[in-house]
Parts: structure tokens; sequence; C-alpha cells
């Protein structure tokens, strides 16, 4: 076990390493460096102005030494300063990711029971027309533009039946209504998972055997059927996280939800591309913990994963 | 000798399969001959016409210049469907690309392209392309490429899959013994035999590529106003949400419609090639 853990901490590294690359590469194809393009924008900006920033950002060093002194930063966990405001990332996002956390965690978390109450609609439905159509329910949840969809629910709750105000008053409906939107493109994929495990569930000897002897169809869902695509869908949810980071972005900017869109979209406008070069790093840092926290926990839910693939790892990055 | 499981030999289509292969013929027509389809023009409204319901004449209603919003929707297709398509492209060359080196350069390459895979599925999609957005500056050609940056993963991983399936088998195999070279092994046989697949997954994809492409236009990345875009005719009728409910619902559930349907015809093809 201490060797799987190790092996996977080392390949969690490994990405990071190389997104930070590809990352790093795609700003060495750019035509100026990211001062210049900032500052391009602005009248008052003169030659002076503009070599002072890159002094100070390290923008006019050989492309080896930026890389190795960015690649520091990161290494202690600074993962840059933005041009616009002067202040690091984490500060930048440190007032506002509260509120983003609130709404991605509550989004996931229903998510999670939409895909639960599709597939235990599926396992339970007896007529096989009702049950295609509950089938064909996650490939069109993600097909919903989710900023459209937001914006249908603002014009129902807010203007229609009035029970929403129309910019975030701390309630809980304010919460709950945004995190419903955002959980319904989230909850396709888990849901795909699901059905796929009531479908072969539905074989399997233990739950033909518990059937047989009589339990409740919603016994058997949950004991039995539900338990044996618990390491699946733990793992699906492990990469529906960058699903959920940009649909978190969307409904903030729809619902009028202060947080980690509002800053990101202003920061994009603004041309600031350290500040979002940061922003994808400290999103990529989220995911490849969570992935290795999925992979980490899977084979203690499940523990036929450990047995079939041995310290290979279970999932490369929950894939 | 017959290329197995290509495109060639597709099963009876149902349905929702005939409908949706409807759809993307009328919005191939719209793509090429927009004027053909509606009499209004896009970008100029009349002013004694605004805000005005669905109706025969105006089936989208009216904006609040009082444009015909399915004229622009109409004229709309050629922006969403090109930078899509531009994303698709994107995706589909360096995906394949990657997939070649990792199937067919030895355990080297293959070791390398696996862990450059690893990270772009780290990598989140929508971030890539905002990262893209902010660099190079807004418009369809940024949101175009940051976009199908996102969809490289899925490209090189089903073109390393369909290359070692189809390299093993039996008439590849021959080619090799006959003395055929990598290119042409490459080009007379794996290729070809891979395409079905590849062809599936980017109808798939472009369906993904125009809720991505849609939804950064609504956020105001893509083309600026008064260009119609699908996104942007969305985002130009939430500050009419309490009058005109017609700007943001149809054109939105047109789009809902469009992906569903590439969907359904990407799995089709996808059913069909690996039948």
């Amino acid at each position: 076990m201490l060797r799987y853990l190790a092996s996977r901490a080392g390949q969690a590294l490994v990405v990071l390493w190389i997104t930070y690359t590809i990352v790093f590469v795609l700003i060495q194809t750019l035509p100026s460096d990211p001062v210049t393009i900032f500052l391009a924008s602005d009248a008052g900006a003169d030659q002076e102005l503009i070599d002072r920033v890159s002094a100070l950002y390290g923008y006019d060093r050989p492309w080896f030494e930026q890389y190795a002194l960015q690649l520091g930063n990161l290494l202690r966990g600074e993962f840059g300063f933005s041009l616009s405001t002067g202040q690091s990332v984490l500060e930048r996002i440190g007032s506002v990711v509260g509120s983003t956390l609130a709404l991605a965690s509550t989004g996931l978390l229903l998510s999670v029971l939409i895909a639960i109450a599709i597939s235990a609609v599926a396992f339970l439905v007896d007529s096989p027309r009702l049950r295609a159509i509950i089938v064909a329910a996650p490939s069109l949840f993600s097909s919903i533009p989710v900023f459209w969809l937001g914006i249908v629910v603002l014009q129902v709750f807010s203007f229609q039946l009035r029970i929403l105000s129309l910019f975030p008053d701390g309630s809980l409906l304010s919460l709950l209504i945004p995190a419903l939107v955002l959980a319904i493109p989230v909850s396709a994929p888990i849901a795909q998972v699901l059905l796929t495990g009531v479908e072969q569930a539905s074989e399997l000897a233990f739950v033909k055997t518990a059937r047989a002897k009589g339990a409740r169809p919603m016994r058997v869902f949950w004991h039995h059927v539900f338990r044996s695509s618990l390491g699946a869908t733990t793992a699906v949810i492990g990469t529906t996280l960058g699903v959920l980071i940009a649909g978190s972005v969307i409904t903030e900017t729809v619902f009028a939800r202060p947080g980690l869109g509002s800053v990101l979209l202003r920061a994009v406008i603004a041309q600031d591309v350290p500040l979002v070069q940061g922003l994808v790093f400290l999103t990529t840092l989220v995911v490849v913990v969570a992935a290795l926290v999925v992979d980490l926990i899977t084979p203690l839910l499940d523990p036929r994963v450990l047995r079939s693939v041995g310290t290979r790892g279970v999932s490369r990055l929950g894939a | 000798m017959r290329v197995p499981r290509g495109v060639g030999e597709l099963p009876l289509p149902g349905p929702a399969t005939a409908l949706s292969a409807l759809l993307v013929l009328v919005l191939v027509a719209w793509l090429a001959v927009p004027g053909l389809f509606t009499g209004y023009d896009p970008l100029v409204g009349d002013s004694a016409e605004v805000f005005l319901a669905p109706s025969v004449a105006h089936p989208f209603g009216t904006d609040h210049l009082g444009r015909d919003v399915l004229a622009r929707v109409i004229h709309g297709t050629t922006q969403t469907a090109l930078t899509a398509g531009l994303a698709v492209l994107v995706g589909l060359a360096l995906g394949t690309a990657i997939g070649l080196a990792s199937s067919t350069l030895g355990p080297w390459a293959d070791a390398i392209s696996m862990r450059v895979i690893d990270a772009l599925i780290a990598l989140p999609a929508f971030m890539v392309a905002l990262f893209v957005v902010a660099a190079y500056g807004a418009g369809p050609v940024s949101l175009g490429v940051g976009v199908g940056i996102g969809s490289i993963v899925l490209f090189a991983r089903v073109t390393r899959a369909e290359v070692l399936r189809v390299r093993a088998l039996d008439y590849v195999e021959a080619s090799k013994l006959a003395g055929a070279g990598y290119f042409r092994q490459l080009f007379g046989h794996i290729l070809p035999g891979a395409s079905g697949a590849l062809i599936a997954l980017a109808v798939v994809d472009f369906g993904a590529a125009v809720l991505a492409v849609s939804a950064l236009g609504y956020l105001g990345f893509g083309t600026p106003p008064p260009t119609p875009e699908w996104g942007l005719i969305i985002a130009e009728g939430r500050n009419y949400l309490a009058n005109a409910w017609w700007m943001t619902s149809l054109p939105g559930t047109f789009v809902l419609l469009v992906v569903v349907a590439l969907g359904v015809l990407g799995r089709y093809l996808g059913k069909a090639t690996r039948a």
C-alpha cells in the first residue's frame, strides 16, 4: 500500500511539472511578453515603464532562466502576481474563494444526488419505455448550455415567481438555485457511470441472490447495486472537477455572484496573463490532488480494484 | 481488400438519428447560404418592430433593436460553426499526432506521449481556453484554438487505441511482411482503418465545441457585437428577461437541440464503426 501511495504521488508530481511546461511553452509562443500585452492597451505606457515591469516579473531574462525561476516560485507555493493589482494570485482570490467553494461543493453534492436518483429510478422502474427516457437524461443534461439554463432559471424564479432576488442576498435559496443549475451538467457523467453499474449489477450473482431472497428493491439498490459501483463513481467524480470549475465560473457570472469567476473574467478581459496563468496552475493543482485522493480511497471503497490492478495504479488520474 | 469498420457500412438509422441528421443538414445549408432562409437583415433592425413576441412573421420574435432573432441565429451559424470547426481541427490535428507518435514510434515516444496526455487531462479545458484568450486577446481564432486544446486528449487516446487495434489486423501485418515502409503502412492502412472512430469522435466533439464556443461567446470573448454568434445572441437577451423571454429562451433551446443532435449522430457513427 505504501509503495502504491508513493508511486501515485510521484506520478502526480510529474503531471504537475508537465502541465507547467505546457503552459510555459504557450507563453513563449506569444509574439511579445505578457507585460507588453498588458500595457499595450494603456495609452500612457512608455517603453521605460514596460522595461521596468518586465524586469520586475523577470520577463527580460532568457527563457531557461524564466523557466527555472517560475518553477522555483511554484514549488514554494507562489502562483505569481497580478499585473492589474500587484497582489499575489492567492491574495487576489483569497477574499472570494469561499463563495466559489460553497457553490461548487453544494453543486457537486446536488449532482451526486441527481445521479443517484436517476440510477435508482432506472433500477426500480419496470416499464422499458420509461427506462429508456430516464437512461437518455444524462446525455441531454451534458448538452445543456449552463449559461442559458441559468438565465431561464433566473427568469422563472426571479421574474415570474419572484422568490429569488436578482442578486445574491445570502439566503439559502440564492445558493441552492445556482448550485442546482451547476449540478445538472456535472451530474451527467456521474449518472452515466451509475447507470452502467446498475446494468452490470443486475447481472451479478449477489444481486440476483438478494432479489431471489425477496429483498425489497430499494434495499437491493443501496446495499448491492450502489455499493458495487461506488468505486467507479468516486473515480468519475474526480474527473468531473474540470467541468465543475467551468460550470462554477459561468454560473457565478449569470447569477452575479462574487467569486473565482468574477476575478478570472476580469483578468481575461484585462489580459492579465500572469494572474490567469496562476489560476490555471491553482485549478490544475486542485484537479491533480483530487485525482490522487480518489485513487487512494477507491481501493478502500472497493477492494476488488486494488486486487485486480496491483500497484500499477488504479486509474491514470482517474481517467 | 475491404477496409473493415469504415463508415461505408452503416446500420439503418432510427428516428432520432434521422431527425438529428436533418437538423445538421439544415445547419450546413444555413452556413452555406444564410440569406436564402431569412428575408431579414441580422444587423439592422426595424425600430417600429422592437420586442415583438414570436409570431409567424418572426418565429423567434424580435430584439431590442427590432432585429429578427431567427435571422440572427441563422446568420450566427457561420461564426459559431467556424469557430467550433477550428477547435475540432486543432484537437484532431494535435491529438492524432500525439496518438500516432505514442502508438507507432516505439516505447520511449509512447511513455512521453502518455505523460503529456496525463498532463492535458489534468489541465481544466475551460481554464486553458480562457488562458489562450487572455494571452492572444478575444476573438474567434484564439477562442477556437483555446477550445481545441481541450479536446487534444480525446483524439490522442482514440487514435492510440485505434492504431493498436488496426495494426494487429491481418492485412496490416501482411503489408508489413510484404515490405511496406512506415509511411505506406500509416497512410495506406492504419489511418484509413482508424478513420471511422475518429470521424465519429469529431462529430461528438463538434457538439461539445459548439457548447464551449457559445459559452465563451456569451461571456464576451468571441466575436464583438453586432456580428451574430449564438452565445452572444443569448447574452444580448440577458438584459430583457422581464419583457422578452424569447430573446434568450429560443436561441438557447436551439443550441441545446444542435448539441443533442450532434451527440446522437456521433454516437450513431461510433456504433456503426464498432459494429
